[in-house]
Formats: structure tokens, C-alpha cells, sequence
């Protein structure tokens, strides 16, 4: 099971901010989102999202351990 | 070096206050203190979103960088989060050095930073509706400027 966070515009979309889902790659956490919300789905694949797994941003796809933190990150906005 | 995220006001003037106490070798002290914008009738509220513990990770690694770059004794960086009033101060920064060049430059170095690329969402609430604020070209360009 992993943790999702969603911050800003995705918030917005998909409506909540944070709900576990079970998957044990960032790719299936993905298509878990996407079958529940094909917007959703779209908007994480979205230009300049970031994933950040246990507060780092990871590039590649490492596989989540039990009780991930995965953030969804879409581009940042400055303070 | 203090870095924090508060959902409630500060006020710049106790936070000067503060980070100037005791110190006999600091020549120069500068602060920034950034404002909510009306923008003529068009900003209500402003609402600003971090990742709690990511936002201020990140602000903390470029304020080490401005720490060495500068050669800074101390540095402070408060900044809102949540729903803030036009006319309310959203950031303060602090820098301490030995002499004013740096304490200015570095203050203008950590707000580069923390207005174009620091971890924050920001939306502004407004008579027209809510509008995702992303940076300016300008805000780009002057980031740019500390580049190479």
C-alpha cells in the first residue's frame, strides 16, 4: 500500500489530496489513478510532473516499498 | 539558519528583531519582506500549498548554497502558507554577513530562488473566479542571472 499526495492543479482535478493505493511500482500506482480517473490519469502524465517518492524526486521507476510516500508534483510555482 | 513554513501572520519587524540579537561580528544585516498583491481588485486571497518537510528541504539546500556563496554568517527564510490577504507579508529573509554587499546580494539570490522554482503551489482567488499562479518570464530571467 502506498500513500498519494497530490499537490496544486492535480488536487484540483482529481478532488482529494491524499488516499493509499495498493501497487508496488510508481507505473502501477499510475494505472490504479488512471482506471478510477481517466483525467487524473492524464493530468499525472502531464508536462513537468514530478514524482517524489519518501520526500525525493525520483526519476526512475525503483519499485515502492511497503508504505511509500509518492507525491505527485506538477510544476512548481514559486512562493 | 532558520527555515519555516507558518499558516499564521508574522510580523517582520520581531522577526528583524530577533534574528539581530547578540551579534558582534555581523556588519550587515539585510531583510526582504514580500507582500500579497492586490493587483488592482483581481487577488482577494492568495493561497499558497507546500509539501511539508519537501518544501522546506529544498529551500534549506539553496539556502546552504547561499550560505557558502556569500560567505554568510546566518540567514532566516519564514514563509506563509494557506490563505493570505492582500497587504499581509508572505516571505521574510534574513542574511547576516561581515560586510552589506553580500548580506544584499544573498537576500536577492534567495529570493530569486524561492519566487521561481522554490516547492510551492500558489492560486489566486479573485472576483473572476480561482486562478493557478505559475512564474513570470521575468521571474525565470532573474534566476537565470545567478547562473554560471
Amino acid at each position: 500500500m502506498a500513500k498519494v499526495l497530490l499537490f496544486g492543479p492535480l488536487r484540483d482535478i482529481a478532488g482529494w489530496r491524499e488516499k493509499d493505493v495498493r501497487a508496488n511500482t510508481v507505473a502501477e500506482l499510475k494505472a490504479a489513478l488512471t482506471a478510477e480517473d481517466a483525467a487524473l490519469g492524464a493530468a499525472l502524465n502531464g508536462k513537468g510532473v514530478q514524482v517524489a517518492i519518501d520526500q525525493r524526486i525520483m526519476r526512475n521507476d525503483t519499485g515502492l516499498r511497503a508504505n511509500a510516500e509518492v507525491a505527485f508534483l506538477p510544476p512548481m510555482s514559486g512562493g | 539558519m532558520t527555515i519555516a513554513l507558518q499558516d499564521t501572520p508574522f510580523d517582520p519587524g520581531v522577526l528583524l528583531a530577533f534574528f539581530s540579537r547578540g551579534r558582534t561580528e555581523t556588519g550587515a544585516i539585510v531583510t526582504f519582506t514580500g507582500i500579497a498583491r492586490a493587483d488592482g481588485g483581481k487577488s482577494e486571497v492568495l493561497e499558497l500549498e507546500a509539501y511539508p518537510g519537501f518544501t522546506e528541504g529544498e529551500i534549506r539546500r539553496i539556502a546552504e548554497e547561499a550560505r557558502v556563496r556569500f560567505s554568510l554568517h546566518d540567514l532566516m527564510v519564514i514563509h506563509r502558507v494557506g490563505k493570505i490577504k492582500p497587504g499581509a507579508p508572505i516571505v521574510f529573509v534574513a542574511t547576516a554577513a561581515g560586510h552589506r554587499r553580500e548580506a544584499f546580494e544573498a537576500a536577492d539570490f534567495l529570493m530569486d530562488y524561492l519566487k521561481s522554482k522554490a516547492p510551492f503551489w500558489k492560486k489566486e482567488h479573485g472576483p473572476a473566479g480561482e486562478k493557478w499562479i505559475e512564474p513570470t518570464e521575468r521571474d525565470h530571467a532573474d534566476v537565470a542571472r545567478w547562473d554560471g
